[in-house]
């Protein structure tokens, strides 16, 4: 494994801060990491403009590479283009199952004028515990603005699902 | 470890451990923020100070609505527009600062404080850009609702246009931004048909709210075909809550403030006036 190799696999196994179920491999946060020099550059994309999540994402991928033995990391941020929950990876949205939290489905495509929707947003989820699709939405936030919540009325237990972006 | 200081022992020596490390990072640490040919850097930095004002001066107004809002989904919803709009403010200052660094108030030397915070804290009133849509004081829930459809159905207009921006990195940050608006759209169109379609009572508070807001709806756009696109998804609305547009004459004195914004700067800006020299 080259030094670069390395460092990427160092890197992908940060954990996100809010969702430690998740690498920031996982939520596609993390685009690529390159060792330029003695340099490891990481690349990261935000999820939401607003994320304060995004300072601490940084700051452990700093502390990982360099307790890796990294002497110098520089984290560059990518805003293009944005982060779409769509990259969540398969084995990501396994481990939200696992952990009971719903995975997104599909964003919505977009090409021309984005259409104004006054309904609620409506999804048809299976429950991360029992797999019931008898589900229902309790708030469009749950634990975190970037997750709603639902209750599942077979198994009685309410979990949270990450929204579609 | 010091037995002295409860808070050398939870630092560790670590000075970024991350209940200590929200220090000021830059949002756009490894952007390419040079301007690209063609490109005026000093048009491109007023023209992103004033949609990042708008967002930083909005988000601050609905911050306080925390706590107060009907009822917790609503409150939380209306803190998390506060959040996308306060990203948004921030990426769009640093922009404005690393195109044109004239327009960041200056500093003592040796301060620590970066652009973006320069920006949203040395300026005093009248060297804000934001529309007096953002900075009028708050009344009722109607009030919110309806101050936020208007807005929010210009800036997405706007925003949706600005993805074609010459400036990749205002077009970048324009594309991020119309994924949250189209939420902070949808939420209030579908409460403003709630608040027209529910009680006498809502009815009447919503009206009320239009009323009063309506003669600030023409500062919000800049261009014929922004006001365009956000014409028509506002009428959509109008039409499904069954209300008229109001019959009111915009008010004068576009680009200029309200006594408002003073008094919510002051209150904002007062700590990290303060301490310019601060570390935070």
């Amino acid at each position: 494994m080259n030094v670069r190799e390395r460092a990427a696999a160092v890197a992908a196994e940060v954990r996100d801060p809010e969702m430690p179920m998740l690498t920031l491999a996982d939520l596609g946060v993390l685009r690529d990491v390159q060792v330029d020099g003695d340099v490891v550059v990481a690349s990261i994309t935000p999820t939401y403009s607003g994320c304060p999540a995004m300072a601490t994402m940084r700051d452990d991928l700093v502390h990982r590479l360099t307790d890796a033995g990294f002497a110098r990391v520089r984290v560059r941020v990518v805003l293009s283009p944005a982060w779409s929950s769509d990259w969540i990876t398969e084995s990501g949205r396994a481990a939200l199952r696992a952990a009971g939290l719903s995975p997104p489905g599909p964003a919505a495509a977009r090409s021309g004028p984005v259409p104004l929707t006054l309904g609620i947003t409506r999804r048809e989820l299976t429950c991360p515990r029992c797999g019931s699709r008898r589900t229902g939405r309790v708030s469009e936030f749950g634990a975190t603005a970037c997750k709603a919540l639902y209750r599942c009325d077979a198994c009685l237990e309410v979990f949270d699902h990450v929204k579609e972006i | 470890m010091n037995d002295d200081s409860v808070y050398d022992g939870l630092l560790g020596g670590d000075s970024s451990q991350w209940a200590f490390g929200t220090d000021f990072e830059d949002p756009l640490a490894g952007v390419d923020t040079s301007v690209p040919a063609g490109v005026d850097a000093a048009e491109l930095a007023v023209q992103c100070l004033r949609l990042g004002d708008d967002a930083l001066i909005l988000s601050q107004r609905l911050a306080e609505w925390c706590s107060r809002a009907p009822e917790l989904e609503e409150d939380i919803a209306l803190a998390n527009f506060a959040l996308d709009l306060l990203g948004q403010a921030r990426l769009l200052l640093a922009r404005a600062a690393a195109a044109d660094p004239a327009v960041v108030p200056v500093l003592p030397e040796g301060s620590p404080v970066p652009a973006e915070d320069a920006l949203a804290f040395f300026r005093d009133a009248g060297r804000f850009r934001n529309v007096r849509m953002a900075e009028v004081p708050n009344g009722d829930f109607a009030h919110v609702v309806a101050r936020l459809l208007l807005f929010s159905v210009v800036r997405l207009a706007t925003l949706e246009r600005l993805q074609d921006s010459p400036d990749p990195v205002l077009a970048a940050i324009a594309a991020k931004g119309v994924k949250e608006l189209t939420y902070h759209r949808d939420w209030a169109g579908r409460w403003f048909v709630t608040c027209a379609q529910g009680t006498d009572e809502s009815r009447r508070r919503l009206l009320g709210a239009l009323d009063q807001l309506w003669p600030l709806y023409d500062e919000l756009s800049t261009t014929a075909d922004v006001r365009d696109g956000a014409d028509v998804v506002l009428d959509q609305v109008l039409a499904v809550a069954g209300v008229d547009r109001p019959q009111l004459a915009p008010l004068s004195g576009a680009g200029s403030h309200t006594e408002a914004l003073s008094l919510m700067l002051a209150e904002m800006q007062v700590v990290a006036r303060a301490h310019p020299m601060g570390r935070w």
